[in-house]
Parts: C-alpha cells; sequence; structure tokens
C-alpha cells in the first residue's frame, strides 16, 4: 500500500509545481546563508567573488561543448556519448599544431609531435604561453576547430550515417563505441599518462591571459553562434528539423545538409573547448573529455534539451554550482552537487528548467 | 501452448551449443599455447582466469537482461549497484581491528546484506525514475553510479569515527577484508572434503598445475553454480505470468497498462532484483580479491557488461553466458594471452613512442612498432571493445543469439502460423 500512495503522489500534476517551489527554497536558503557568512566575516567577498569569476570560466567552456551535445540531441536525436572525446580530441589535436609551430628549434620534431609524451618537449622550455608564442597558440586554437570537426564528419560518415533510421538507444550504444574507440586510439599515439603542457599563464596586473583569451574566444564563438542561428536560414532549417524530421525533409529542406552543418558547428566548439580547457589548466589527459561529460549532459539537460540558449544557462549553473558550492562541501564532492541537481531536474522537470522549448 | 514446448526444448539445444562454444574455445587456446610453448602452468592460469571472467561477467550480464533485455530498462548503472554490493559486505565483514574498521561479521552475513541493500538502493532509485523516457532513465542511471563512485572516494566519507574506532570506506584507498573466494581453503579445512582437496592437489603437482590455480578454478565453478541457480530463476519468471508482464512493457508499455497491469509496481521490483543480483555478481566478481577500491567500479565496467549483453543478444538469457564467455574470452583475456605467447616468441622490446617506432620502420625494421603494439595491448583493447559494439550495432544489433528475443504474446503475431488463410 505504502508504495501506491507514494507513487500517486508522484504522478500527481502537482508535482512538477512542488519541486520547483522546493528548489527556488533551496536557492533562497542558500543565498541567505551566503549573505550570513559574508557578514559574518567567514567567507571574505574576495573569496565569493573569485568562486564565482571561477564558475563563470568553467561555464564558458562547458558552454562551447553543450552547444554541439545539444544540437546532435534535437537534430538527430540520440544522446551522443562520444562527444566527451571529441572535446579531448580538439585539445590533443590543437596543441599538437601549436607544439609544431611554437617550438621549432628548441625540441625534437617527434617529442613535439607526441605532446611531450617522451619528455623531451618541456612547456616551459618552449615557451608555451600566449605572450611567448601568441602565433603558434592561435593557430592551434583554429587547428583544433578543425581537427575535431574533420573527426566528427569522418565518424559521422563511417558509423552515425549508417544508422539515421535507427533508435535513440541504438545511436546511443553506438556512440558509447565511438567514444571508446576514439579515445584509446588517441591514447596510442600520446600514452596515457597525464602531463602539463602549457607554460603558467604571464600576468597583466590582476588579469591572468590565459584565462582571458579562455573568456574573450568563448565569447566571441558563443556570440557567433547565436548569430548564426538566428540571422541566417541554417537556424530556421534546424528548428524546423529538430521538430519533425519527415516535415522538414517534405518541406524541402536539405537534412542530410544540415546534419553536416550540425556536425561542423558541433563539433568544432567541442574541440576549442578541449584545446581551452588545456590552456587554462595546463594538465592533459585521455579522460579529458569522458569526465566532462556528464557535466556537459547536466547543463543540456538543465537548458532543456534542444535549446542551445538553455544550455549556455545550464552552463552557467552547473558551473557556479560547482564551484559555489565548494563553500558548504568538500571539493572532492562538488561534482556529486552537480549530478544530483541533474538527476532531480531529470525527474521533476525533464523540459529543462527554462520551459524546454526546442529552439536549436 | 507449441510456442511454449518450442521455447523449452530450444534451451537443450542452445546449452548443447554454449557447451560447443566453451569446449571449442578451451581448446583452441590451450593448443595453441602449448604449440607456441607457453608453460603448461601458464595455460592452465588464462584457462582458468577465462572461466572466472566468463562467469561473472555472465552473472552480471543475466542481470542486465532482466533490466534491459526482458523490460527495456536501460541501466546504465551497472557499476554503481555492484559498488554498492561489494562495500556493503566490505564494512560488514572487514575485521573490527582493521584501518578502516568494519563490523567483523561473518561473509555469508555480508554477501546477503550486500545483495539485499543493493535491491533496497535499486527500489528507492527506481521509484521516480521510472517515470522518464529511456534515455533520460540511462544519463540517470550514469549519473547515480557516478555519484556511489565520487562518494566512496571523497575524503568526507573516508574515516567516520564511532566511539574508538574509526569506520568509512577508506577513499582511494579502499577497504580490506576476507576475500569471498577463502571459501575454497576453508572447505578444505573440513574433515571430509579436506581428503578431496590433498586428490586435487596431488593430481595438479602430477601435471605441473600450482595450488593455487586450482584453487582458483573451484572457485569459479562456486561462480558458475551461481550462474546456474540465476540462470534457472530468471528462466522461470520469464514464463511466469510476471515475465510476460515485463516482456509486454518493453513492447508497449501503454498497452500493456490499459490491459490492467500494474506496470509501474512491475519495474519497481524487477529494477529491484536486477540491482540484487547486480550486487551479487560485484560481490563474487570483486569481493574475490582481498580489497576493494573505488577505481573497480569506473563507468567503463558498465560498458563491458553492455557489449556481452549485445554480443549475446538482448533478450535471452542463455545469450547473456553465451555473451559474457565470448566477451571474457575473445576481447578481455583472449588478447592478453595473445601478449604472453608473442612475449614467448618474439623480441617484443617495445620503444618509448610510437614516433620512435615509426623511425625504425623508415629503417626497414618492423619488430619496434610491433614492440609497440604490443606494449599498447591494453589500449587495443579498447579499441576493439569500442569497434565491436560500433559494428554490431551496425550491422547485427539482435545480438548473435538475438533471435532468442522472448516475445509477450503466446503466439506470435508478426508470422503467420501456417495453415489455412482467411479466404
Amino acid at each position: 500500500m505504502g508504495v501506491v500512495t507514494l507513487k500517486e503522489r508522484f504522478s500527481d500534476t502537482t508535482a512538477q509545481e512542488v519541486f520547483g517551489g522546493i528548489l527556488v527554497l533551496g536557492i533562497v536558503v542558500l543565498l541567505l546563508d551566503l549573505l550570513r557568512l559574508v557578514a559574518t566575516g567567514e567567507l571574505s567577498p574576495g573569496r565569493l567573488g573569485s568562486l564565482l569569476w571561477y564558475g563563470i570560466v568553467d561555464s564558458l567552456y562547458i558552454g562551447l561543448a553543450a552547444i554541439g551535445l545539444s544540437m546532435t540531441y534535437s537534430i538527430l536525436r540520440f544522446a551522443n556519448f562520444s562527444h566527451g572525446d571529441l572535446v579531448t580530441t580538439g585539445a590533443f589535436g590543437g596543441w599538437t599544431v601549436a607544439y609544431l609551430i611554437g617550438g621549432i628549434g628548441a625540441a625534437d620534431f617527434g617529442s613535439r609531435l607526441l605532446l611531450d609524451a617522451d619528455g623531451g618537449a618541456r612547456a616551459g622550455d618552449l615557451g608555451m604561453d600566449i605572450l611567448a608564442s601568441p602565433v603558434a597558440i592561435v593557430l592551434g586554437l583554429f587547428a583544433a576547430a578543425a581537427i575535431t570537426i574533420l573527426v566528427a564528419l569522418a565518424i559521422d560518415r563511417l558509423v552515425y550515417k549508417k544508422l539515421r533510421d535507427a533508435g535513440g538507444i541504438t545511436l546511443l550504444i553506438a556512440s558509447v563505441g565511438v567514444a571508446l574507440a576514439l579515445r584509446y586510439i588517441i591514447a596510442i599515439f600520446y600514452t596515457q599518462d597525464s602531463r602539463g603542457i602549457v607554460a603558467s599563464s604571464p600576468r597583466v596586473g590582476p588579469v591572468n591571459l590565459h584565462e582571458a583569451t579562455l573568456v574573450v574566444s568563448a565569447v566571441t564563438l558563443i556570440v557567433g553562434v547565436h548569430l548564426l542561428l538566428q540571422y541566417t536560414k541554417l537556424g530556421k532549417s534546424m528548428r524546423a528539423m529538430s521538430d519533425n524530421k519527415d516535415l522538414a525533409l517534405v518541406t524541402g529542406i536539405p537534412t542530410e545538409r544540415v546534419i553536416f552543418l550540425t556536425w561542423v558547428i558541433g563539433s568544432g566548439l567541442a574541440g576549442v573547448a578541449g584545446y581551452l580547457i588545456v590552456l587554462d589548466r595546463s594538465q592533459i589527459t585521455i579522460n579529458l573529455g569522458w569526465f566532462l561529460l556528464l557535466l556537459i549532459f547536466a547543463a543540456v539537460i538543465l537548458g532543456g534539451i534542444g535549446s542551445i540558449y538553455g544550455a549556455l544557462a545550464g552552463s552557467l549553473v552547473i558551473g557556479i554550482t560547482i564551484n559555489l558550492s565548494l563553500v558548504w562541501i568538500p571539493a572532492d564532492l562538488n561534482e556529486v552537487a552537480a549530478f544530483v541537481i541533474m538527476i532531480l531536474v531529470l525527474i521533476f522537470k525533464p523540459d529543462g528548467l527554462f520551459g524546454g522549448v526546442e529552439t536549436a | 501452448m507449441s510456442e511454449r514446448t518450442i521455447d523449452t526444448d530450444r534451451w537443450k539445444g542452445d546449452l548443447l551449443l554454449l557447451a560447443k562454444i566453451v569446449a571449442a574455445t578451451y581448446v583452441g587456446f590451450a593448443s595453441l599455447g602449448l604449440v607456441t610453448g607457453v608453460p603448461i602452468n601458464e595455460v592452465a592460469g588464462f584457462l582458468v582466469t577465462v572461466t572466472f571472467f566468463a562467469a561473472s561477467f555472465a552473472l552480471v550480464t543475466l542481470a542486465l537482461n532482466l533490466h534491459w533485455g526482458y523490460t527495456g530498462l536501460f541501466n546504465i548503472g551497472v557499476a554503481g549497484f555492484m559498488a554498492i554490493g561489494v562495500y556493503t559486505m566490505a564494512v560488514l565483514t572487514a575485521s573490527p581491528d582493521a584501518s578502516p574498521a568494519g563490523l567483523g561479521l561473518p561473509i555469508p552475513v555480508g554477501v546477503v546484506a550486500g545483495v539485499l541493500v543493493a535491491a533496497l538502493v535499486g527500489a528507492v532509485i527506481a521509484l521516480p525514475a521510472l517515470r522518464v523516457r529511456s534515455d533520460y532513465f540511462a544519463i540517470i542511471t550514469l549519473g547515480f553510479s557516478e555519484i556511489v563512485r565520487l562518494s566512496i572516494t571523497s575524503g568526507t566519507l573516508r574515516e567516520i569515527e564511532v566511539g574508538d574506532r574509526v569506520y568509512g570506506t577508506g577513499g582511494g584507498s579502499g577497504i580490506g577484508y576476507t576475500p569471498v573466494d577463502s571459501v575454497i581453503p576453508w572447505l578444505f579445512d573440513r574433515p571430509g572434503i579436506g581428503l578431496l582437496g590433498d586428490l586435487l592437489y596431488g593430481i595438479g603437482g602430477l601435471v605441473g598445475i600450482t595450488t593455487s590455480i586450482i584453487n582458483r578454478l573451484l572457485y569459479a565453478l562456486v561462480i558458475i553454480a551461481f550462474v546456474v541457480a540465476v540462470y534457472a530463476l530468471l528462466q522461470r519468471l520469464a514464463y511466469s505470468p510476471f515475465g510476460r508482464v515485463l516482456k509486454a512493457i518493453r513492447e508497449d508499455e501503454v498497452a500493456a497498462r490499459s490491459l490492467g497491469k500494474n506496470t509501474k509496481y512491475a519495474k519497481i521490483k524487477v529494477f529491484a532484483l536486477g540491482c540484487g543480483l547486480m550486487g551479487l555478481a560485484g560481490i563474487l566478481w570483486m569481493g574475490s580479491r582481498s580489497l576493494v577500491t573505488p577505481e573497480s567500479f569506473m563507468p567503463v565496467v558498465t560498458f563491458y557488461i553492455f557489449v556481452a549483453l549485445i554480443v549475446g543478444g538482448s533478450g535471452s538469457n542463455t545469450g547473456s553466458i553465451v555473451g559474457g564467455f565470448v566477451f571474457a574470452a575473445f576481447l578481455w583475456e583472449g588478447p592478453r594471452f595473445l601478449r604472453t605467447i608473442a612475449r614467448a616468441n618474439l623480441d617484443t622490446r617495445s620503444p618509448p613512442t610510437i614516433y620512435d617506432a615509426a623511425l625504425e620502420l623508415a629503417a626497414f625494421d618492423v619488430m619496434p612498432l610491433v614492440g609497440y603494439f604490443i606494449g599498447s595491448l591494453d589500449e587495443f583493447r579498447w579499441i576493439l571493445i569500442g569497434v565491436a559494439l560500433v559494428l554490431l550495432m551496425v550491422y547485427r544489433p539482435e545480438g548473435l543469439l538475438g533471435d532468442r528475443k522472448e516475445i509477450a504474446a503466446a503466439t506470435d503475431l508478426s508470422q503467420r502460423q501456417g495453415g489455412e488463410s482467411d479466404e
């Protein structure tokens, strides 16, 4: 009997409103507690400010990756578990190009090609920071996008194209296979060792230049994608396809071309995200994107699958959650907080926090 | 009626098929090893390891098949439920004087409690989570398994002081306890069975197989006994009225509900049962080491099980066992065995990077590249698993034995059973 009454309560139509109310209440309580902590001096305004800033920085690269995941989710209709490894591909591909250009003469070709896999091309010796080798790092950024796009298109041609009419779960499993294969192909070349490949960031006054590069590039790209989808026919076609693929096809929308451009935009942004994460953190590992994937999913789900503005807003929530939660919980549990929020939203408000209008 | 007899006959044929596959694989690997000069003890050790992993994978795959194959619940949090089972057992059975301390209860109590806690947690997760779409459910279960793993790794739960003892999960360094495979030495300490043990050890000594391998073989047989029991249970469940409700949920939940079946209750029950079985499988598999750490429960563990299930064909219990065996023998342990053979016969020094290997290749020396690839065998195994998943999804999504999928209706309505037509 207990199960039945509980079940009825869950299927109640007001459950979502109740959840929304509890969530708002929880946020209000936490904000009040934050004010109390600041007022009593337990949390200095400076630390609060830096936590919020780190939150925004994290949300920018999560957001870049989330746009692509959200687009493929709404247009190809499956949860792409290989998206995280596209982020990894961008990081390795982009930095390889940056090393090849920036380190000429400073280290062996082989050591540079494999990103210091043998310890022969230390980031400090190569001068791998934005002031010492700006050209190499900017070219690396473009290469990260280009290489990831090529890899994603090749994968689409080899795998997903054959599964266009398959169900979401079939595609999901195939994407897990793609993720494993892609990650360990990278591992064969670059080895599984985690290593720092970017020199410590130069500073101008209080500004960390690598962080500034990340923020400027990410914001530029996000605004660019916004303009592209808002003011070209492509955006409209994507919205039409995510609403109803067959109808879009009948109306004369070239669906294969829209899918092609979806991969170009989505994987390009994912590759750039991977490149910028390494620029900011210096550490590179083959698990970079895979560990980020669930956070990206959390952002996409929070914003409502299919909406890129939702994905960006969701990224902001996730980025600030994983940083601001450090006020209350230990650092090794901050991702747990983000995942709990994701699960609660999926259960009680599966359309996302922002309504869930699919706007491509 | 005829459909049932076909199905009940079929499992005998399938069992014969399984026996043939197993026998052919063992003979193949053993002769390959012996011909290429691998010592008999290592060959026996390899076959025992394959048996152990095959039985372990088969047990988890059977549980996952109950979720996905029969009921259509896409659970990708298998690792999390196994972790709950193993950690519960570890906390209950570890010695009170160890660090972190346990309760020092007997192992059978720990095993039963581990299964029950995993089932209970499964039921609690299922209550709200089963309302959502299948791809959302997948993300929820993956998120849950990561929450479990991150929590047991966390420093907060690492040490919890109760009185003068320090309990807890031990963080990244895990919990030490008496492994469950200590049941074999324990049995051989009993008066009557001890003679059997001495006999087996004696035979092993004659052909050059160490006692530790014999112990591992006997423990693998214990897991096989569990596989047989779970197989019988699930086979019986599948043909019960409850089993038909499960298959009906997989095929069309709305239709099942409109026929008056309480599908939500059925889903919660079957999810809890499957999670309990995953806990049991975790205990028998991971619990046979004397230490449990969070690294054993990375999300990729779940995907091993998925590959095994898909290889065998979801929706068939026999297929799950075949899948577990094929995965363990060919994708999991097979590459390692090939490496053993290669190392015994070739000069396989591995250059530090693939670039060095490529340079030597340019000087027409292929061996460094071969050596590098043999050295990166673990990576190749992952690529192999990934490619196998993709190929199966593209060319044979129903798996090797996928045509065994049992349908909800008593007769297959999509095929006309011959006989007279309507006209």
